[in-house]
C-alpha cells in the first residue's frame, strides 16, 4: 500500500479547501445581493426579473443604483415564454419587484392572471402607440419594440438576375420556390410571430390555405432561429443556399460590408413584438419598482437598447447608432392581433398550424 | 439492527439532498397539473394520456432511443478496448477528446451537423438534414463516451488472467469475449447502457435542431406544453409517463446487471501494444473518430473564419472590448463562472455518489434489506428522467418559503447539475465497487480495522479509477450543462454556454463566429481538464 491511498479519502476535504479558496461559486457572488438597509428602513434593492437576452451597459446601471439608491438585482432566464409563466406560477409571492420582457404574444396571459399592480409611467415621445390593447389598468409599459419581417439577402437576388419578393403572396409565387427558410411557429418565438402576420393578413379561416400553398412551394422549416438564418441563410454564418429567411427589421443592420448592408427586410410581412416592463404584484419594494420602470423608459436606455438587445427604443425622440438609422427600416403598418385572441387561440392555432406544415 | 441503522445513516445525506432538489420541485409541479381551479382532478391528466399525438410522441422517444443506445454501445465496446486494455502514444489524449462533446452546446452541434448534412452541405447529398437518422446520429454523438469510459474503467480493472486461460484452453478470441469478457463486463455495459438511454430519451436540442419539425419526443413535448401554452395537465402527464417508463428501465437493468458472482479480480499488468487482432477496435476508434471529427472540424473551421479569410478575429472578440454589447458577459468571465460551478458540481456529486454506491453495494443479508437498497439505487437514478423545465419550474413553485426559501440561492445551479451528473457517477462507481469480494471487507475488520479504516484500504483502492472516470463526468455535464442552467442562472454571472446561446441567438456574422469560438475554448477546456484528471492517476496506476 503506498502512501496515495492514505491521503485519498482527504479528497472532500481538498474539495472543501477549493470552495473555501474561490474556486467555487459557494462564498461568493451573493454579495451584491445584501440589503443595505436605507434610512427610511426601507428594502435596499430593488430585484428586476427578466429573460436571457436582457443587458444593459454596466455604467448605466450603476447609474440607477446612484440615483435611486437602490441596489439593482438583476434575475435572468429563459425565454419571454418562460418568464411568462414564471410570474404567473409565482403569483402572490413574486420573484421580484418588477418584471421585463413579457411581449405582446404573451402580455394577455399575465394580466389575466392579474400579475401585475397598476403603475402609470410617464410615457416619452412616440411610446404611446405602443400600449398594450386591452391594458386599460396600465399595468404594463412598453419599453422596447422589434418586428419579425422577411430577410432577403439582396446580392443573390442581383445575382440571379430575379427581383426579390415583396408580399407575403410572392412567397407562395413558383418563381421563389425552394428558397424560403422560417423556423417553426411551435418552436420558435419569430416562428409563432410569423404565422400571427399570416393570421392577420389571411383571417382566421385563410391562414391555413396560405401555408398549405406555401409549404407546396417548398419553403423549409427549421426548428430555431438560428438553424434558419445560420445554416439555410445565404447570409448567414453558414452561408447555405436560400436566400429568403425569417428575421428581424433590425437584421439588415448586421450584414454591412463597405458601407452596403447585403440584406434588405420586407416590410409588408412584418408582425410587430413589443416588450413591456411592469411592477409585480406584492413586491417588496413597490416604490423602487416603479423608478426602475421609469428608468427603463429613460433616454439613456432607450438609447442603449439597439446594440445592448438588439430591439428599436419606443422613444422616437432617440437617435439610433448609424448603421441602424441606415439599415434598419422598421415597417409603418405591421400586421397585428388582439393579444386577448393570441392567448385565447394559441393552442388551436399552432395545432392546426402542425396538422398543414406537416401533411 | 446495527446494520440498517448503519444504512440509514449512510442514506441520510443523499436521500435528504433528492428530497429536497428533485421529489419535492417536481412532485410539487405535477400535483399543479391534477388540480384544475382549486379541484382535485385527475381524469384530465387520463385523458391526455389517450391522445394520439402523445402516443406518437412516445413510440419515437422509445425507439430513437432504443436505435441510439444500440448503436452507443456497439461502437463503444471495441473503442473501450483499445483505449483501455491497449497502450500506445496519445491514448489519453483520444480518451479527454472523446468526452469533448458532452459539454458541446446542443445548439452549436446541431449547427455544425446541419452545416455538414443540410442542402448546400459537402454530405447534402445524403438527404439526411430534419431525419430520423439524423437525430440518432446526433444521439451518438453524444452519448458514446459514456460507454467509452464506463466500461472502459471497469475493463481496465479487470483480471484478463481467466480469458488468458480460455484462449490456452484453444478458445478462439470471440468465443473468449463471449464466455468470459462479456459475462465479467456485463454489470458495467448494462449500466453504460442504462444512463445512455436515459440520456437519449430525455435529449432536448438534438432533438429540436437535428429533427427539423417532424419529430417529437416526450422531453420536447414537455418543454413545449409547459413554457409554451402552459398546458400543465398534459405536461403532468407527459412527466408521469416518463417516472413510469424510467422505473420500468431500471427494475429490467437492475435484473440484467445482477451477475451470479460479482467478485471481481483487479488487473495489475501494464497493458500491451496493439496487435493486429485488435481490428475491431482500430475500425470502431477510426469510426467514432469520424463522427465525433467531423462537426468538431466544422466548428473548428467555423470559428476561424471572418468574413471569407481565416482569421482569429473571433477568439480576440471574445475577450476585446470593442464588441461587448454582443456578450452577457465576456467570455473568459464566463469560462471562470463554469469552471468554479463545474468544480461545486463535482464535488456535490462525487460525495453524495460515493455515499449512495457504499449504500446500494454492501452485500445484503435479508431479502428486505436486498430490496431497500435495489431501491435506493432506482431513486438516484430518476433525476435523469425528468424534464429540465419540470425541475426548474418546480423549483420555483416549492423552494419559496422557510426554511426552504432557496429560489435566489447561488447554490441551485451547481446542486441541479450535481442531481444531473449523480446518475452517472453512481453507475460508473457500482460495477466496480459491487465486484469487491466482501471477504476482503470481513478480513480487514477482523485484523481490527474499524469501517472507515477498512473503506480507505479496500473500497477506495479498488474505486480510484472509476472514481477519476466519474469525476471527469460529472466535471463535463456541469460545463456543457444548459437546460437546468438556463432556467436557473442569473445574469451576473452567467455560464459560457448561456453566453453561448445568447450569441448564435443573434443576427450578426460576428455572433456567430464568437459562439463557434467560444464552444471551442469550452471544448478545449474540457479536453485539457479531463487530460489533468487522467493524469491524476497515475502514481496510483501501479499500487493495486
Amino acid at each position: 500500500m503506498r502512501p496515495i491511498h492514505a491521503l485519498a479519502p482527504l479528497a472532500p476535504l481538498v474539495a472543501l479547501a477549493l470552495a473555501a479558496t474561490g474556486c467555487s461559486t459557494i462564498g461568493n457572488g451573493s454579495s451584491g445581493d445584501e440589503s443595505t438597509a436605507s434610512p427610511g428602513g426601507e428594502p435596499g434593492r430593488v430585484v428586476l426579473v427578466t429573460h436571457e437576452s436582457f443587458s444593459l451597459p454596466k455604467p448605466l446601471i450603476k447609474q440607477f443604483e446612484q440615483q435611486s439608491g437602490y441596489d439593482l438585482v438583476v434575475r435572468a432566464s429563459g425565454d419571454a415564454g418562460i418568464l411568462t409563466n414564471k410570474l404567473v406560477l409565482t403569483k402572490g409571492d413574486p420573484l421580484g419587484d418588477v418584471a421585463f420582457g413579457i411581449d405582446n404574444t404573451f402580455a394577455s396571459r399575465a394580466l389575466d392572471e392579474g400579475v401585475f399592480a397598476p403603475y402609470d409611467a410617464p410615457l416619452p415621445d412616440g411610446a404611446d402607440q405602443y400600449r398594450l390593447p386591452g391594458d386599460d389598468e396600465h399595468d404594463l409599459t412598453p419599453i422596447d419594440n422589434a418586428s419579425v419581417c422577411v430577410n432577403v439577402d439582396d446580392t443573390w437576388f442581383a445575382d440571379h438576375h430575379l427581383a426579390p419578393p415583396k408580399t407575403l403572396d410572392d412567397l407562395a409565387a413558383p418563381e421563389y420556390q425552394g428558397l424560403f427558410v422560417t423556423p417553426g411557429a411551435a418552436t420558435s418565438s419569430p416562428g409563432l410571430a410569423f404565422l400571427l402576420s399570416t393570421i392577420a393578413a389571411y383571417g382566421e379561416d385563410g391562414w391555413q390555405d396560405y401555408w398549405a400553398r406555401l409549404m407546396e412551394n417548398g419553403t423549409k422549416l427549421t426548428a430555431g432561429w438560428s438553424d434558419a438564418y445560420e445554416v439555410d441563410f445565404t447570409q448567414g454564418g453558414g452561408q447555405g443556399d436560400r436566400p429568403i429567411v425569417l428575421s428581424y427589421d433590425s437584421s439588415p443592420a448586421f450584414t454591412v460590408a463597405d458601407g452596403e448592408s447585403s440584406t434588405s427586410a420586407l416590410l409588408d410581412t412584418c408582425f410587430r413584438q413589443v416588450e413591456y416592463a411592469g411592477v409585480l404584484d406584492g413586491a417588496a419594494n413597490p416604490a423602487g419598482a416603479e423608478q426602475l420602470v421609469d428608468f427603463l423608459l429613460s433616454p439613456e436606455v432607450q438609447a442603449a437598447l439597439p446594440e445592448s438587445m438588439y430591439v428599436f427604443p419606443v422613444d422616437s425622440s432617440v437617435q439610433l447608432p448609424k448603421e441602424w438609422a441606415r439599415f434598419a427600416k422598421q415597417p409603418s403598418d405591421p400586421f397585428s392581433v388582439d393579444p386577448a385572441s393570441i392567448d385565447e387561440h394559441r393552442d388551436e392555432w399552432l395545432r392546426e398550424w402542425t396538422d398543414v406544415t406537416s401533411r | 439492527m446495527r446494520r440498517s441503522l448503519e444504512l440509514v445513516g449512510l442514506a441520510a445525506l443523499p436521500l435528504a439532498v433528492l428530497g429536497v432538489f428533485f421529489l419535492l420541485p417536481v412532485s410539487g409541479m405535477v400535483s399543479e397539473g391534477f388540480v384544475t381551479d382549486g379541484r382535485f382532478d385527475p381524469g384530465g391528466v387520463l385523458e391526455v394520456l389517450g391522445r394520439p399525438r402523445v402516443h406518437r410522441v412516445l413510440w419515437f422517444t422509445v425507439w430513437s432511443s432504443t436505435v441510439a443506445t444500440l448503436l452507443a454501445v456497439l461502437l463503444g465496446l471495441p473503442v473501450a478496448h483499445l483505449l483501455h486494455r491497449r497502450r500506445f502514444w496519445g491514448r489519453r489524449a483520444l480518451r479527454s477528446l472523446l468526452l469533448v462533446p458532452f459539454v458541446l452546446p446542443t445548439v452549436v452541434v446541431g449547427v455544425a451537423f446541419r452545416e455538414l448534412i443540410g442542402e448546400a452541405g459537402p454530405l447534402g447529398f445524403l438527404g439526411l438534414d430534419g431525419s430520423a437518422v439524423a437525430i440518432v446520429a446526433g444521439l451518438v454523438f453524444f452519448n458514446v463516451a459514456v460507454v467509452i469510459r464506463a466500461v472502459g474503467a471497469a475493463w481496465e480493472s479487470l483480471d484478463p488472467r481467466p480469458a488468458e486461460a480460455a484462449a490456452a484452453l484453444g478458445a478462439g478470441p470471440a468465443h473468449v469475449f463471449r464466455t468470459v469478457t462479456l459475462p465479467a463486463l456485463r454489470p458495467a455495459i448494462v449500466s453504460a447502457a442504462s444512463v445512455v438511454f436515459l440520456f437519449c430519451a430525455t435529449a432536448f436540442g438534438v432533438v429540436l435542431t437535428l429533427g427539423g419539425l417532424r419529430y417529437s419526443s416526450v422531453e420536447t413535448e414537455i418543454y413545449l406544453l409547459t413554457t409554451n401554452l402552459l398546458d400543465l395537465q398534459a405536461a403532468a402527464a407527459l412527466s408521469i409517463l416518463q417516472l413510469l417508463a424510467i422505473t420500468a428501465l431500471l427494475v429490467v437493468t437492475g435484473r440484467l446487471r445482477a451477475v451470479p458472482d460479482p467478485a471481481l479480480a483487479r488487473s495489475t499488468r501494464r497493458p500491451p501494444r496493439p496487435a493486429p487482432g485488435d481490428w475491431p477496435g482500430l475500425v470502431a476508434t477510426g469510426l467514432v473518430l469520424l463522427l465525433v471529427g467531423a462537426p468538431v472540424a466544422a466548428l473548428v473551421a467555423g470559428s476561424l473564419r471572418v468574413g471569407d479569410a481565416w482569421s482569429l478575429g473571433n477568439y480576440r472578440a471574445l475577450t476585446g472590448e470593442g464588441t461587448q454589447h454582443a456578450l452577457l458577459a465576456s467570455a473568459t468571465d464566463a469560462l471562470v463562472t463554469s469552471l468554479r460551478t463545474a468544480v461545486d458540481a463535482t464535488w456535490m456529486s462525487l460525495s453524495l455518489g460515493v455515499l449512495v454506491t457504499v449504500v446500494v453495494t454492501r452485500r445484503s443479508r435479508t431479502r428486505g434489506e436486498r430490496r431497500a437498497r435495489g431501491l435506493l439505487d432506482g431513486l438516484f437514478m430518476l433525476p435523469l428522467g425528468v424534464s429540465a423545465v419540470t425541475l426548474g419550474f418546480g423549483f420555483l413553485i416549492t423552494l419559496d418559503r422557510p426554511p426552504l426559501d432557496l429560489r435566489d440561492s447561488p447554490l441551485l445551479v451547481p446542486i441541479a447539475q450535481a442531481l444531473v451528473a449523480l446518475p452517472l457517477v453512481v453507475r460508473t462507481l457500482v460495477p466496480v465497487l459491487g465486484g469487491i469480494d466482501d471477504r476482503q471487507r470481513q478480513a480487514a475488520a477482523s485484523l481490527g480495522a474499524g469501517p472507515l479504516r477498512t473503506f480507505a484500504t479496500v473500497d477506495l483502492p479498488a474505486m480510484w479509477r472509476p472514481l477519476t472516470a466519474a469525476a471527469g463526468f460529472a466535471f463535463a455535464v456541469s460545463l456543457g450543462e444548459f437546460g437546468a442552467t438556463s432556467f436557473l442562472a442569473r445574469e451576473d454571472h452567467p455560464t459560457l454556454p448561456i453566453v453561448i446561446y445568447h450569441l448564435i441567438g443573434h443576427p450578426g456574422a460576428m455572433n456567430y463566429g464568437m459562439a463557434l469560438a467560444a464552444s471551442v475554448v469550452l471544448a478545449t477546456t474540457t479536453a485539457l481538464v479531463m487530460l489533468a484528471v487522467d493524469r491524476l492517476r497515475v502514481p496510483s496506476v501501479g499500487a493495486f
